[in-house]
């Protein structure tokens, strides 16, 4: 309930589009609509593996107009905590899951004069329908897509065709790398700049244009986190009086879910903000994996984002 | 449901609007203690009590024809009381959509909503109003598509757009105000346009409420109450008129205080819209005289008892200065001293 209103839907279509990268296409179980979302905005998936409650955000890149389903796509990673490998293992057609409303951490800036789209690998997925939205609205865009591999780069050749000349390729096993210098350096006043991709790409590109000095405010990320893992830990919650474990491969959020508070949450990436807690005691080192706190914030220690941030130490008390 | 039996009355000149005993009833009291100062008082908007205010997510009452006409009146002398920036245009749909599907959903007797694709059939058979246009294509209807369901829905509209984490009111239409200026604040951000409001910004309110609604999720609509006073029956206390309604202030008599005094309550919602990813923020206001107040007991007493109590910074701010004092004393005539019980709704 404290990630908001839940849809149950159901796999109506699941093929793989590139090597471990699988679409699924999810249609409501009551057979109405969806609602409708606009570019960039991502729903959390939640899973059932077997004890262990799964949830993950993913990026809708199907069109923003179609309602009878929603479009996902999944890479897997071995070494995630168990979300998209269960999708590629158990996500078959009819399979049935739970899905949160749309919400949009990564909108384009409707004023911009022109947008400028830099996707790595499976950061792709919430360019797709920012495209479909721009060209429909006559919006200069441009996109520069780099993948390692023609194998790896999903949807590209769709992309290519149908937005020609706007779409770039990069192969990295090719040589090929996005000139984010050059680029950046060529731009018309108004030009906003998007990234989604890895996090070293995101840094990367975000000094570049510090460097070539775009003002903040026209350079967006979408930097979902997946949560990392770590050593186990302890915490305790002052309010429910209860202690919880946090396994290496879970998260803090989901230890709190799974003790049966219900603790508030949207993007379970760090990048919203809503699940930010009060740390009433420390006794140890907080590990901050958020892109909220300020570095301010951070030092200071009175504050945890606990969908993806974790603790070393002795005794962690917080205010939940 | 009962179809509404709409009542004339105007809001200016002759001052004819009255509540019946039902909107009396209906009316969004928003007091639920007997003292008032700020808080983020946000709640989901999800729906109220059997013919209250919030049964429904766009309320109709039985003033919906009489306030068309009003707003009619004030678009007609002032044009500035609706805009909107290019970039909101997918924004404007958005709010077409809610609206229409709101209305034709709660009141089948007077509104209907037929969708083939793209293709919509309107029908608002208290106004008389049936048109067909494509959904997407402005060419289709006589107004800006927010302009045109506004003009047929009660409550003012501002439409805000969401980019650098903050919130721009970059739409708008804006006929039934408590002393503010859509053609000023339009372009502003968040702290920008509540920059007027005293104390609140101290207690730190602005900042968690800009970071709430920044989250704010489809399918998720929030509301809260806001309230003022107002001399006359008059929706439209807007700066740009302030010299027709200013003066009425000092008209205040201990005579006249039970028809002249009204309370002013704004229903506040916001909902995320679908494909801007704008939010709405709907001010929808309700009036009424001290004389309809004190048909309730429980109101009366608490009226009386908060306005008592209101620290002299919102007494200024929120223009009471010249009459407060009459209507403290006309309401302590009902207030006999007794306990009220919680919460905002009758005894």
């Amino acid at each position: 309930m404290s990630g908001g209103v839940e849809i149950r839907v159901r796999v109506a279509e699941a093929e793989p589009v590139a090597d471990g990268i699988k679409r699924l296409r999810l249609v409501p179980v009551d057979g109405g609509h969806l609602p409708v979302f606009s570019g960039g905005s991502h729903i959390v998936v939640s899973m059932q593996d077997g004890e262990r409650r799964i949830r993950n955000s993913y990026s809708l890149m199907g069109s923003p107009r179609d309602t009878a389903g929603y479009e996902i796509t999944v890479l897997k990673t071995p070494e995630s905590r168990g979300g998209s490998i269960y999708i590629h293992e158990h996500a078959k057609v009819g399979l049935e899951l739970t899905i949160s409303y749309p919400l949009n951490l990564f909108p384009a800036a409707h004023r911009a004069r022109k947008h400028l789209l830099l996707a790595g690998g499976i950061g792709i997925t919430p360019f797709i329908p920012i495209m479909a939205e721009l060209d429909e609205a006559g919006a200069t865009f441009e996109l520069h897509y780099a993948m390692r591999s023609a194998k790896l780069g999903a949807y590209a050749d769709r992309l290519a065709e149908r937005y020609g000349r706007r779409v770039r390729l990069y192969r990295s096993d090719q040589g090929q790398r996005i000139p984010v210098g050059d680029l950046l350096s060529n731009q018309k006043l108004g030009t906003h700049l998007y990234v989604c991709g890895p996090e070293r790409m995101i840094e990367g590109v975000v000094l570049a244009a510090r460097a070539a000095g775009w003002p903040g405010e026209n350079v967006h990320l979408e930097r979902f986190v997946a949560p990392p893992g770590g050593d186990p830990f302890k915490a305790r919650l002052a309010r429910s009086n209860i202690e919880v474990e946090v396994g290496p491969h879970t998260t803090l959020l989901e230890a709190v879910e799974a003790a049966g508070v219900d603790a508030a949450y949207l993007c379970r990436g760090g990048v919203c903000g809503q699940c930010e807690t009060d740390v009433i005691a420390c006794d140890g080192t907080l590990v901050h994996n958020d892109h909220f706190l300020t570095e301010a914030e951070h030092k200071a220690g009175k504050k945890l984002m606990i969908c993806v941030s974790r603790f070393k130490g002795r005794e962690l008390v917080l205010d939940l | 449901m009962a179809a509404i039996a709409f009542k004339p009355g105007t809001y200016r000149d002759d001052f004819t609007f009255r509540n019946s005993e039902e909107a009396i009833r209906h009316f969004p009291f928003p007091f639920d203690k007997d003292s008032y100062m700020y808080a983020v008082n946000i709640e989901q908007h999800m729906p109220g009590p059997k013919k209250s205010a919030t049964e429904f997510p766009i309320d109709v009452d039985e003033h919906y024809v009489a306030e068309m006409a009003d707003r009619a009146m004030v678009l007609k002398e002032d044009p500035l009381r609706c805009q909107s920036q290019p970039h909101m245009i997918t924004a404007e749909w958005d709010l077409l959509e809610l609206l229409m599907s709101s209305m034709a959903r709660d009141y089948p007797e007077h509104f209907a909503l037929l969708r083939d694709g793209d293709r919509w059939h309107w029908i608002n058979r208290p106004l008389g109003i049936e048109h067909r246009f494509t959904f997407g294509d402005t060419t289709t209807l006589p107004y800006g598509p927010m302009e045109y369901i506004t003009r047929q829905c009660q409550g003012d509209f501002c439409l805000l757009d969401q980019r650098n984490d903050n919130l721009w009111m970059d739409a708008g239409i804006v006929t039934t105000q408590a002393d503010w200026s859509l053609d000023f604040n339009l372009g502003m951000d968040f702290m920008e346009w509540h920059g007027p409001v005293p104390l609140a910004h101290d207690l730190g309110v602005f900042d968690r409420a800009l970071k709430f609604l920044l989250n704010l999720q489809q399918g998720r609509p929030v509301r809260r109450l806001n309230w003022t006073m107002t001399v006359n029956p008059r929706l439209d206390t807007s700066p740009e008129n302030y010299h027709k309604w200013g003066k009425d202030r000092a008209s205040v008599t201990p005579e006249n205080v039970g028809e002249k005094v009204h309370l002013r309550v704004e229903l506040q919602a916001l909902w995320r819209l679908p494909r801007s990813n704008a939010i709405v923020f709907s001010i929808r206001a309700y009036l009424i005289a001290m004389r309809e107040v004190v048909t309730v007991p429980k109101w009366g007493r608490r009226l009386h008892r908060v306005l008592e109590s209101l620290p002299p910074e919102l007494v200024d701010y929120k223009g009471l200065t010249r009459y407060r004092d009459y209507t403290v004393a006309y309401l302590a005539d009902y207030d006999d001293g007794a306990p009220t019980s919680p919460g905002f709704g009758p005894d």
